[in-house]
Formats: structure tokens, C-alpha cells, sequence
């Protein structure tokens, strides 16, 4: 082996150990909200990462947690970020149309 | 009162029964029908807040006014899309003539009595709606957008229905 490979493998090998290292990045997911549903919530989402609520219905709805941890207010064509902080599972709902309900899963 | 005379001119209609669909309302009258039932829930919201001071009824009416105004919105710019021209018809005025009747029956009431009286119409007046809907005009409507909306809308009035009857439910 010329000393050249050794030298990238060293590198690649120091680079990977640094990654592996680090953090994970938080990710954003978007929640879409349409004709009176929330659509399909993140199967992974972890403490960090950014829920965007996205509601591209006619009417104003809400993102409101049960345990009223979060109250996201989502008028008409209006997207919101959210953080999500706490690990759990978290029931939400719109407040002005109850029927329209959805857990957020978050793992630490 | 309301739920008997929309009924009826359903029936007019020739829409109650299996083998009717020769005599199913056309897209510009469902579209009539859907908006003035709209616009009449519109008109009793407005009469609700102005009358009421109770925080559960100005909350109701409040979020009906805004969602059947939003519905109706819609329905306006999907018809000037579709180039239909809503056409006046039994049901519409119908719908028009009992929803005066109980505008000028519950502005004769204050305080408790509106309350329960404005919130009682509201369950009534939403399971005659849904009722109308689900089983004549949704069936009936051709239009494959028309139809959506129309189904968004009885997805929106069922959950108005729940909502009203919980609220009702205080005034028992």
C-alpha cells in the first residue's frame, strides 16, 4: 500500500469518526392540513427536529396539543413552525373542528 | 319547521327515491341550494352576535360565520371558473322562506331563551343541511370539483353539527 493511500484512507477513517460524532441534524417535517384533515404525521421525529404546519384549507383551524403544550393558531394558506421539544407521545386537535385530530410521536 | 319544509321541496324535486335521477337537480341549482344554505347560517350567526353575550354562542356563531362565509367564497370562484350561472329554484326558496321565519321567531327572544332556542336551529338546521346533502345533492352533482367541494363542505357542517350539539348540550 502506497503511503498516498494510507494517508486518504486516515483521512476518510478521522473523517467518519468525526461524523459519527456529531449530533444528529434536526429535520423539518411538514404536517399538511387539507379539506378538514391533517395529513400523515413524521413516522421519526426526534426531540430538535421542526414541525412545519401547513394548512392549505379554506378555513382557519388550529394545531392545539391536549395536554396544552403547543396551541399553533393556522389561519386560511398560512404555514407555522414549530419546534418540538418535549419526548412523547402528544394528542392534538383543531380546536374549532375537534373532529380533526392527529398524535405527534417524538423520540428523544 | 326547517328540516319539514327543505324536505319538502326536496321532494318537489322528485330526489327522494331510488330511480329519480331524471329529475335530479342540475349543478347550477345545487350550487344555489349549497350557497343559500350557506349564507343563511351566515345571516343567524350575525343575528347571534349581535343578541347574545353568552361566550360559548358568540364562539359558535363566530366560527360559523367565518366557515360558511369561506365555503361560500369558494364556491363562488369555482362557479365563475366552471362558467355556471347558480340557478334559482323550489328548494332555494324553500330554504329562504323558513330561514326568515326563524330569524323573525328567535329575534323575539333575549338572553337564556335566544341562547337555547339559536343553538337548538343549529343542530336541527346542520342534520337537515347534511342530510340534504349526503343523500341528494353530493349524488347528484356532476362536476368532479364541484363534488369535492361539496363533500369538503359536509365534512365541515358534520363537525359544526358535533360542535353545536355539544354546545347544546349546556343549555339542557
Amino acid at each position: 500500500m502506497t503511503a498516498l493511500i494510507k494517508l486518504a484512507l486516515t483521512g476518510v477513517l478521522v473523517a467518519g469518526t468525526a461524523l459519527a460524532a456529531m449530533p444528529a441534524f434536526a429535520a423539518d417535517y411538514t404536517i399538511v392540513i387539507d379539506k378538514m384533515k391533517f395529513g400523515p404525521v413524521p413516522a421519526e421525529l426526534h426531540a430538535g427536529d421542526t414541525v412545519i404546519w401547513q394548512n392549505n384549507d379554506i378555513f382557519r383551524h388550529s394545531a392545539t396539543a391536549r395536554d396544552k403544550s403547543f396551541d399553533v393558531d393556522l389561519p386560511a394558506g398560512t404555514e407555522v413552525r414549530m419546534v418540538v421539544g418535549a419526548v412523547g407521545s402528544l394528542d392534538f386537535f383543531c380546536k374549532f373542528h375537534p373532529g380533526m385530530t392527529g398524535t405527534l410521536v417524538i423520540a428523544p | 319547521m326547517i328540516r319539514t319544509t327543505v324536505l319538502a321541496a326536496l321532494l318537489a324535486f322528485g330526489m327522494a327515491g331510488v330511480g329519480a335521477a331524471a329529475d335530479a337537480p342540475t349543478d347550477p341549482q345545487i350550487a344555489h341550494i349549497a350557497y343559500t344554505a350557506g349564507q343563511i347560517d351566515v345571516v343567524a350567526a350575525e343575528q347571534a352576535i349581535k343578541k347574545s353575550t353568552n361566550a360559548d354562542i358568540i364562539a359558535f356563531a363566530t366560527l360559523m360565520a367565518a366557515d360558511h362565509k369561506a365555503v361560500n367564497d369558494q364556491a363562488l370562484a369555482l362557479v365563475t371558473k366552471l362558467g355556471v350561472t347558480p340557478e334559482d329554484n323550489p328548494t332555494s326558496q324553500a330554504l329562504s322562506q323558513a330561514a326568515a321565519d326563524k330569524l323573525a321567531e328567535l329575534d323575539k327572544l333575549d338572553g337564556a331563551a335566544f341562547d337555547k332556542a339559536y343553538i337548538a336551529n343549529e343542530v336541527a338546521y346542520h342534520a337537515t343541511v347534511n342530510g340534504a346533502l349526503s343523500s341528494v345533492l353530493i349524488p347528484s352533482a356532476q362536476n368532479a370539483e364541484f363534488k369535492e367541494l361539496l363533500k369538503t363542505g359536509l365534512t365541515l357542517f358534520t363537525e359544526h353539527q358535533h360542535h353545536a350539539e355539544m354546545v347544546a348540550a349546556k343549555f339542557q
